[in-house]
């Protein structure tokens, strides 16, 4: 896979529908690389939300749906951790007593990528040139970090952006308490995890927090602007689209 | 659930609204729970983990000859040793030998077990005392409270509260220095473990090459408990145990480090039966207790297997940033914390403790941090299946059926582009009254309030980023790949 290989946008349902600025930030970082991009227009939620309440039939639906829809593509990127953890590991579980449809979900995981480990770890790229001034801090989101093993990408490419001062906030990579349902069903429990979240953001001195996943991100500004607090909440993929240089 | 049992959720509330559980469990995380996951990236071997892990299921998977070969080991040595079947039949068993023998008190060395079967009240209603040796469920105890942590039982009282409990209950003196306090506790359990006729133990680990069992403790009170009454009875979960010494001497070591950064506990003691003839101390009669209690059930059962590697060492509380706020009464379970989210439905009923199924977030801090590398948000996963549709085999009845015909409307709205771009459309209209002058929905009605009880909520864009494509890169976009790329040669 290079700046060729023409890469399939799988833009989460929720950024489609409530932030479709990221998955244009995307198209904006894409394009400045010269990377051909499609964007199947089939594709809706890829079942991630019925896996984790338990609902596996309705899941495995999806998870169907998609392949057929994401096999023909050479690579495919998204802009969230916790889809691409799905699609990657919880995929071939769905499928783990039909060997053909494994095979089919294995190699779809294979193929599909976060954002920031395909710009690091598959083209090598970490300047895009964007510029971003302000003191920066990076929750790094639980299905990111943990499932799929990507901490540093998305420092490597803060890093890089110019005029943007990153620090690092205590326990960045604790759960900022979305979890999907969760958020809803234990709304107690879930807002004493953003308060503690949010408290060690004020307490790092940034500005801006940022992250790769757009549900722990809606949990966060959601609460921020409850609480009146001034802190912008970015997806990384603005923060890599800002203010072009080159 | 039982009725007059508060739920997860009310627990949990009183938990957040306790500024003492807070601080201690602050503490407690951010010493423990990362020092753990330091102690692992240190690890010599950095394979250990996940060998002992290997060997800990090879083992389950021919538990009956290991625990065998143990109770061989025993019995060899003058021991007894009974296998039972349910929490019943190890209490009558216990209550039994007690009354035969003619106990009147007994001391406990800290045990989950003994909770897990209710043996405290069985003892009560025979009229035989029973005291906790352990300080921390010492403390518990007295406060006729219940633990809250595995490993640091009384972890959800400051020393102001454990003062003030100690001036009612055993008449001293106000104070909330450690020591002083520390030393009222030894004044009161040396005479009790003096006199008592039994000691009642758990078992951390048995090991069935060597026929013996491994009690970690760090105060002492383990070994007087296991020497100084004429009786000693250990409790054991039939899963408890190594197969060789080698694998004892590993899972020891990740035990000690996962609960207390330790490189190994303050004492080990070994037992493997009564004293003999010419021995200094130890007890007339050594008496295990293997118990079963559901856990063959869950043996049986290949997606549950792996939580019976669990050494029970704590670490997941120590991390678990559900447990670190609400603490570990609202699990409702001598088991708390990630690892009692799991085995409490397994054992207990899984409809019964469906909220400790459900009210996790699936962050994977537990798996991280496991010194066996225990799966348990795969676990909580399969237990939601389980409650999605039900399961006959570990009788599951469905959660929740209006949950369950929302995911079935849900898979027909994304399951065709169509319903789901015309549903997110009309959701769109619908959404106007909700929207605020700021741009952000603020109050949902029925289960979105759950969301919007604490946090606003952005609306759905006027045009999605499906729409946005179609307009504005879709046809450009073979011209946009190539003005791309020259942008890029020129900056080379």
């Amino acid at each position: 896979m290079n700046l060729h290989t023409p890469v399939s946008l799988f833009i989460q349902c929720l950024v489609d529908t409530m932030y479709p600025e990221v998955g244009e930030a995307m198209v904006r970082i894409f394009d400045r690389l010269g990377v051909p991009l499609a964007y199947p227009e089939g594709q809706t939620c890829c079942g991630q939300p019925a896996f984790n309440s338990g609902y596996q039939r309705e899941a495995a639906a999806a998870a169907r749906r998609f392949i057929e829809l994401f096999e023909s593509a050479e690579t495919i990127v998204c802009p969230s951790g916790s889809c691409v953890a799905m699609v990657r590991h919880h995929y071939p579980e769905l499928f783990r007593d039909d060997p053909e449809l494994r095979a089919r979900a294995e190699a779809v995981g294979a193929k599909t990528f976060e954002l920031t480990e395909y710009l690091v770890d598959v083209l090598g790229v970490t300047d895009l040139g964007a510029v971003f001034p302000g003191i920066v801090t990076y929750h790094e989101s639980c299905h990111l970090s943990r499932t799929l093993g990507i901490r540093e990408p998305p420092r490597h490419l803060l890093r890089r952006v110019q005029e943007l001062h990153l620090v690092e906030m205590d326990n960045s990579d604790s759960c900022c308490g979305f979890g999907g349902a969760f958020s809803v069903n234990y709304p107690d429990i879930s807002l004493a995890m953003v308060d503690e979240k949010i408290n060690n953001i004020l307490k790092s001195g940034a500005g801006t927090v940022v992250g790769c996943d757009i549900g722990c991100l809606m949990q966060i500004r959601g609460r921020l602007t409850r609480r009146k607090e001034n802190i912008r909440v970015l997806h990384i993929a603005q923060i890599l689209a800002a203010g072009e240089n080159r | 659930m039982s009725a007059e049992e508060p739920s997860y959720s009310e627990t949990a509330r009183d938990g957040l609204a306790n500024a003492c559980l807070q601080r201690s469990l602050r503490g407690l995380q951010d010493q423990c729970g990362k020092g753990a996951l330091a102690a692992w990236r240190a690890l010599p071997d950095p394979t250990l983990r996940s060998r002992v892990k290997a060997r800990r299921v090879e083992t389950l998977a021919h538990l009956d000859r290991v625990l065998e070969q143990l109770a061989d080991g025993i019995r060899a040595r003058g021991g007894q040793v009974f296998f039972a079947a349910t929490a019943a039949e190890a209490n009558s068993y216990v209550l039994d030998l007690a009354r035969r023998r003619g106990v009147q008190r007994v001391v406990k060395g800290k045990s989950m077990l003994s909770a897990e079967i209710g043996i405290d009240a069985a003892f009560g209603a025979a009229g035989i005392e029973v005291l906790e040796s352990d300080l921390g469920e010492f403390i518990v105890q007295l406060a006729g409270s219940t633990p809250s942590h595995i490993i640091a039982p009384c972890i959800h009282m400051d020393r102001q509260q454990i003062g003030r409990l100690f001036a009612d209950q055993l008449h001293i003196p106000y104070t909330d220095d450690p020591p002083t306090l520390t030393r009222a506790a030894r004044k009161v359990l040396r005479h009790k473990l003096l006199t008592a006729d039994m000691g009642l133990t758990g078992c951390n680990l048995a090991c069935a090459e060597t026929g013996q069992i491994t009690l970690v403790s760090n105060e002492g009170n383990i070994r007087m408990a296991t020497t100084m009454p004429r009786l000693h009875v250990a409790l054991m979960g039939m899963e408890r145990i190594a197969a060789t010494l080698e694998d004892q001497r590993d899972l020891l070591q990740l035990l000690t480090q996962g609960a207390a950064l330790q490189k190994l506990s303050t004492y080990v003691s070994f037992v493997g039966g009564p004293s003999k003839e010419g021995d200094p101390d130890g007890p007339e009669e050594f008496h295990l207790v293997i118990v079963d209690n559901g856990r063959s059930r869950i043996l049986a059962d290949p997606e549950f297997r792996e939580v019976l590697a669990c050494i029970r060492c704590g670490a997941c509380l120590n991390i678990c940033p559900v447990y670190g706020r609400i603490g570990g009464h609202a699990y409702h379970s001598p088991y708390s914390g990630p690892i009692g989210a799991v085995v409490t439905p397994l054992l207990q009923g899984i409809n019964r403790h469906a909220d400790l199924c459900r009210g996790e977030t699936l962050c994977g801090d537990c798996r991280e941090v496991c010194p066996v590398q225990i799966d348990l948000p795969r676990m909580l996963v399969a237990l939601r299946h389980k409650l999605a549709y039900g399961d006959p085999g570990w009788q599951v009845r469905p959660y929740n059926r209006i949950e369950a015909l929302g995911y079935a409307i849900w898979w027909r709205i994304v399951g065709s582009r169509r319903f789901y771009e015309t549903f997110l459309k009309i959701c769109r209209t619908l959404q106007r009254p909700f929207t605020g002058p700021e741009g952000r929905v603020g109050r949902l009605p029925g289960w979105g309030g759950g969301w919007t009880e604490g946090r606003d909520l952005p609306p759905l864009a006027p045009m999605f980023f499906r729409e946005r494509w179609r307009q504005m890169y879709r046809e450009n976009q073979t011209e946009r790949g190539q003005q791309g790329a020259e942008e890029r040669h020129h900056g080379q």
